[in-house]
């Protein structure tokens, strides 16, 4: 048969998809705004408030703002990759909602609907196969600005998430030893009848953090585009909306990780010491959303914390703490984990 | 055609084509960026076969680090078609051979494979990661550990290698 498919399904999955994705980019927009906020409290300043009440429409202006802006590509640069450097980066940045669990099953009008795009018995290894891809972006945008600076941005970038890539593989071991799936969904269910895994792999939360850190280039990493070294890094080079998808890329990383994390380590959208079932199936999934909600924001606020308290590292710092400390303690961390679970098995 | 045959026609179109473009761009950071679609490609072809854990793996290990190395060693050495080092017309004709040897090799093999039993699309389940443990771990140990062996000698020599330059830098 041609085109055999279940159209029903399709649509369903289709919006489930556009919803994804448009509340990422929404979110990642506030995101903005937030960081302008807490930068300023952290700083003892007013922050932005001018745009709207409380200064909330400051996000749309600064949209506005980039669309508005003279487009600039360099001379003597590959355009096509030039063009294409934001554009990947923007892609993978959004590529990692497809298999994160956002909720329990809702009842919509008589027909079940999964809160996740593709649950796919392999979902925390696609996660970690988008993340490898996600510097391209970078890697090809500064390569393609044909300037020294964004290249050594770019290099940087690449070498940073190289070797973050490893301590946080080596840590997501010791969580797959002790979870016995790959599949987020199975992950989740798991915790909301036991421990969350926060309380169980404490140590390798820790490096998985730092190395989240790392990965979505946020000081104290943010190396590749060290103002005070190279000029702007690997962007440069770039100008009006390309260079508001660097940017804003940056922020849905954010906002991605935040949700990985909760959904690994914190319970996803398990709701802390209450039982879910005793709720009508439709209330208990919309709480859910919340509550992993709630979690992704204390995230997204630690970031911030962080980058506003810490100084930026340098680079020697960046690929000593990767190399000599953070992999010989998750590998510490793995061994440690099977010794433990062999132990308790016999 | 049914809409597997599709996909396989579109996947193996974008793997060839891509392949091709690789061969004949001058210049190699194009030709790495198409070398990545092509792993792109097989990835896909390995989801038909329902091989979800050798596609991500492949994407992982291939197209997300050995890329970004290879990446990385292009841009940092600045290579392009005016400045590339060796233009030796032998040395071509070497590679033409060579790569047509194997070329041959491969396709005497594959017309001697009965076709039916050669792939079963997206049936069985030897690629998913469960039975893939439980055969790795269980009856091809002796192989698999023989193996990571050999790939953690292969890391130690690469580090004596690399340390071996810095104590000549410091005489």
């Amino acid at each position: 048969m041609l085109l055999a498919i279940d159209f029903a399904l399709l649509l369903e999955k289709l919006i489930l998809v556009v919803v994804v994705v448009f509340a990422s980019l929404g979110i990642a927009m506030y995101t903005t705004f937030a960081e302008r906020k807490v930068a300023a409290i952290l700083q003892d300043r007013r922050g932005p408030n001018r745009a709207g009440p409380f200064g909330l429409l400051q996000p749309l202006a600064d949209g506005m703002k980039l669309f508005f802006k003279e487009e600039i590509i360099p001379d003597f640069s590959s355009k096509f990759l030039f063009v294409m450097g934001p554009a990947l980066a923007m892609l993978t940045a959004c590529m990692t909602s497809a298999v994160i669990p956002w909720g329990d099953k809702i009842d919509f009008f008589g027909r079940s609907v999964d809160l996740q795009i593709a649950d796919v018995n392999i979902g925390i290894l696609y996660v970690f196969g988008v993340v490898s891809l996600g510097v391209y972006g970078i890697m090809i945008g500064s390569w393609a600005s044909n300037n020294k600076f964004s290249l050594m941005g770019g290099l940087r970038a690449a070498s940073q998430i190289i070797s973050y890539e490893l301590a946080m593989g080596i840590s997501l071991i010791a969580l797959l030893m002790i979870t016995g799936t790959l599949s987020l969904k199975e992950m989740v269910v798991q915790q909301q009848h036991g421990y969350w895994n926060v309380v169980l792999q404490p140590l390798g939360f820790l490096i998985f953090l730092v190395c989240a850190f790392a990965e979505c280039n946020r000081t104290p990493f943010d190396l590749p585009e060290a103002e005070n070294e190279l000029i702007g890094g690997y962007h440069t080079e770039y100008s009006s909306m390309k260079l508001g998808f660097y940017l804003f890329s940056e922020y849905i990383n954010m906002f991605i990780s935040s949700v990985v994390m909760a959904t690994l380590f914190f319970g996803g959208y398990d709701i802390p010491f209450f039982d879910e079932s005793v709720l009508a199936p439709n209330l208990a999934a919309i709480l859910g959303i919340v509550a992993l909600m709630t979690k992704v924001i204390a995230f997204i606020f630690l970031f911030m914390w962080v980058r506003w308290t810490i100084p930026r590292f340098r680079y020697d710092q960046l690929m000593h703490l990767g190399w000599r400390i953070l992999i010989p303690l998750a590998l510490f961390n793995m061994l440690a984990t099977g010794g433990v679970i062999l132990y308790f098995n016999k | 055609m049914s809409i597997i045959q599709i996909i396989f026609l579109l996947l193996s179109v974008m793997a060839v084509g891509s392949a091709l473009m690789m061969i004949t761009s001058k210049n190699p950071v194009n030709s790495v960026l198409w070398l990545i679609v092509v792993f792109f490609a097989i990835s896909g072809h390995y989801i038909l076969l329902n091989a979800q854990f050798l596609a991500i793996v492949n994407i992982i290990v291939y197209a997300g680090a050995i890329m970004v190395l290879f990446l990385f060693v292009v841009m940092l050495m600045n290579l392009n078609a005016e400045t590339e080092p060796i233009k030796n017309r032998r040395l071509q004709l070497i590679g033409v051979t060579s790569g047509g040897a194997l070329m041959l090799i491969i396709v005497s093999a594959i017309s001697k494979i009965d076709v039916e039993q050669l792939v079963q699309i997206n049936a069985g389940d030897s690629g998913l990661i469960k039975v893939l443990g439980m055969n790795l771990f269980k009856n091809y140990v002796l192989p698999f550990e023989i193996s990571s062996v050999l790939f953690l000698s292969a890391m130690i020599g690469a580090v004596v290698i690399g340390k071996k330059e810095e104590i000549d830098i410091k005489k």
